[in-house]
């Protein structure tokens, strides 16, 4: 669609677009308001076509081509290479686990939080705290936790000069995969805050006070009305956390040059200099990533789903 | 809303549709050139004779006014003083220094993801693994010294020629180490636990993969078999003194990672000779017995946005002074022995960093590519 073919035949376009309007029928009763948002619409998905959509399609398909350009399904057998699934182990299992432990530790939170006043000065500070710390990722963070628990830390010198333990006396703590799990919990747990709050927030208190007046005791409050209420969205914010958690790269590069999850997997593939000829396998890794994605947010809208009929 | 959803999609293919225009269009931004060569004729251009001399490529150069580098950090091999020596010498000429950190590979992703632009790199300092693969984008040039290359140094056309080496070394924290290692064995030894490290993943980076050549020579293995490497790592591993961290100044001078496997250049790079931004208690040593070395190369892209400037750039590389520069921080340039025999080297530097080893062991592209396959198929699961 070029400028000269609009400048060229101005009745025709005109002529299509009054007949699109009327093949439209009797259904398109508001035809200005639609081309408004027509309008509006178009700086988005421009911006996503360009920046997600395209970007995505491109890097996945590439997994389908062999290095001289012909389509082909052999790089898919790197989904069965005994290392590429040892990355995918252990990715999942430390989003996993980042993601159970950041929304135990941040429901508690909310929880304790809920006492506070809601506008009072404790909450509001929590709350800008969390929106700061759930950003706080990447190289950034790496060398902030190097610096607390490396073998150089403040913390690891604290404890050995102090109390002669050495945390990071059977290998290094932070420095390998389950070591993860410390830096991804960090930031997961602000998140959970953020996202589960006001959820919590969403429990009425007129529910409280029709169980009491019913004779219930704060414990049959909390497990028979409050959890299976919380749940879906506890659940939600769990899966969240894990994609939060999967698609973690920075940190990770900072402080694992060996590899063991997937991301690091994603870039070897690309940049190596020692073995050449193996960067399109890293388009069916990002398939792999995708698929789990997928999969993940699936169950996410389900659970939305769910969750939203409390919160209307 | 089904009409909202046709709405939506109409939205798309517009954008879509407006993405594409957008990109079709192509900027060529004309620069007006005072020297009498123009830029088709200087990226053609073989040798310095097609400028008509020396000051006739310098007044190309001029002409296009910058030059971009890509992946040369500043504590590389001298690139910090080599680069600053260039914009000293020509102060027409601006020099961008993409990607200080980046690998081999990135520098040919760059090439050919910014084909056509004015920030492609104009030239490569490269490992031979990668620029075996990208051949058909290398300009043929031969500097003015071209006889000082030795002839198995060089690309008999001009495609490709060596320009530095160094061996591979230990770098230690001396207050942490107290004792000289004297073979790669020693550092099996409990005295290292948690203690070494390398640049990198070594099916990733050349540097970390010469790392394990280096162990293979060092445990009866040869760079037709690098399998004893490997099998060297899972023991520092399972020793627990294999440390993962990527080890950088700043973790050396906090004495994070205290032992580093890397070329002689860096190590010497990292320590008093950076002076106070460097560990003043770091050594370097290159052990006894066979040493390994690895030669970069540089080349030109066939595409360079600056042709004129690129190829002065190795007029400036190979010139005596530059070539000195890469022996001060411990690399061995191509034309050493070309400079010792016509006294042109920097005899106290020489004498500092000591005389070229009479011979080592460096890859071939077969080798590399053997030793490869053994580490996609080993390296992983040795140390992870």
């Amino acid at each position: 669609m070029t400028t000269q073919t609009i400048k060229g035949t101005p009745t025709a376009s005109a002529d299509a677009a009054v007949s699109s309007t009327v093949s439209r029928g009797a259904g398109a009763a508001k035809p200005r308001r639609l081309s408004a948002a027509w309008l509006g619409f178009t700086p988005f998905a421009a911006y996503v076509v360009l920046f997600l959509a395209i970007p995505a399609v491109i890097a996945v398909a590439s997994g389908f081509f062999s290095e001289s350009g012909a389509f082909t399904l052999a790089n898919l057998k790197a989904l069965t290479d005994s290392t590429i699934i040892n990355n995918f182990t252990g990715s999942l299992l430390v989003s996993a686990i980042s993601a159970i432990l950041g929304a135990v530790i941040g429901a508690l939170v909310c929880f304790a939080l809920l006492g506070t006043k809601a506008e009072g000065l404790l909450r509001t500070a929590i709350d800008a705290a969390s929106s700061v710390l759930a950003q706080f990722g990447g190289v950034m963070l790496a060398f902030a936790f190097i610096a607390t628990i490396g073998f150089q830390g403040f913390v690891t010198l604290f404890l050995k000069n102090t109390f002669g333990f050495d945390i990071n006396a059977n290998g290094a703590l932070l420095y390998k995969v389950p070591g993860l799990i410390i830096p991804y919990t960090y930031f997961d747990v602000p998140l959970m805050v953020l996202t589960f709050m006001p959820a919590m927030e969403g429990l009425k208190a007129t529910w409280g006070e029709a169980a009491a007046t019913l004779g219930a005791t704060r414990f049959h409050y909390w497990t028979r009305i409050a959890m299976p209420v919380l749940t879906p969205a506890f659940a939600g914010s769990v899966l969240l956390l894990f994609a939060n958690s999967f698609s973690s790269f920075a940190t990770a590069a900072a402080l694992l040059s060996q590899g063991g999850i997937v991301p690091l997997a994603i870039k070897q593939q690309l940049t190596s200099e020692t073995i050449v000829g193996v960067a399109n396998t890293a388009g069916v890794l990002a398939l792999g990533m995708l698929v789990i994605m997928v999969i993940i947010m699936f169950f996410y809208s389900l659970l939305q789903r769910r969750a939203a009929r409390w919160q209307r | 809303m089904k009409k909202n959803r046709i709405v939506a999609g109409l939205a798309f293919a517009a954008a879509v549709a407006v993405v594409l225009t957008g990109c079709s269009s192509n900027s060529t931004a004309g620069s007006s050139s005072t020297s009498s060569v123009t830029k088709a004729q200087a990226a053609k251009a073989t040798s310095v004779k097609d400028f008509g001399g020396m000051s006739g490529l310098v007044a190309a150069a001029n002409a296009e006014g910058h030059l971009n580098v890509i992946t040369l950090p500043p504590s590389w091999a001298n690139y910090g003083k080599i680069i600053a020596g260039f914009e000293k010498k020509y102060p027409k000429i601006k020099i961008t220094s993409a990607n200080p950190n980046g690998s081999s590979a990135d520098e040919v992703a760059a090439a050919k993801s910014l084909k056509g632009q004015s920030t492609a790199p104009d030239v490569f300092d490269i490992g031979t693994a990668v620029l075996d693969q990208n051949l058909d984008l290398m300009a043929k040039y031969k500097v003015s010294n071209w006889s000082d290359i030795p002839a198995d140094f060089k690309d008999a056309d001009g495609t490709w020629y060596y320009d530095y080496t160094g061996l591979m070394s230990v770098g230690y924290d001396s207050s942490v180490i107290k004792t000289k290692p004297t073979s790669i064995t020693d550092l099996l030894d409990s005295s290292y636990k948690n203690k070494v490290s390398i640049k990198g993943d070594p099916t990733q980076a050349n540097e970390a993969a010469s790392a394990v050549y280096l162990a293979a020579l060092g445990n009866g293995g040869s760079a037709d078999n690098i399998q004893p490497g490997i099998d060297f790592f899972k023991e520092l591993k399972s020793k627990g003194n294999f440390n993962s961290t990527l080890p950088t100044q700043a973790t050396v001078n906090s004495g994070e990672t205290p032992v580093v496997i890397q070329w002689s250049y860096n190590n010497l790079a990292w320590g008093p000779a950076a002076g106070s931004a460097g560990n003043p208690n770091w050594k370097t040593v290159v052990l006894p017995g066979t040493a390994l070395g690895s030669y970069y190369n540089q080349a030109i892209n066939a595409d360079a946005p600056d042709p004129a400037a690129a190829r002065l750039w190795e007029e400036y590389i190979y010139s005596p002074a530059v070539q000195n520069l890469y022996l001060a921080s411990g690399a061995y340039p191509a034309t050493l022995a070309a400079m010792e025999k016509n006294g042109t080297v920097d005899k106290a530097t020489l004498a500092k960093v000591g005389a070229a080893p009479k011979d080592f062991v460096q890859l071939t592209a077969d080798q590399a590519s053997k030793a490869a396959t053994l580490l996609t198929a080993g390296w992983a699961k040795a140390v992870q």
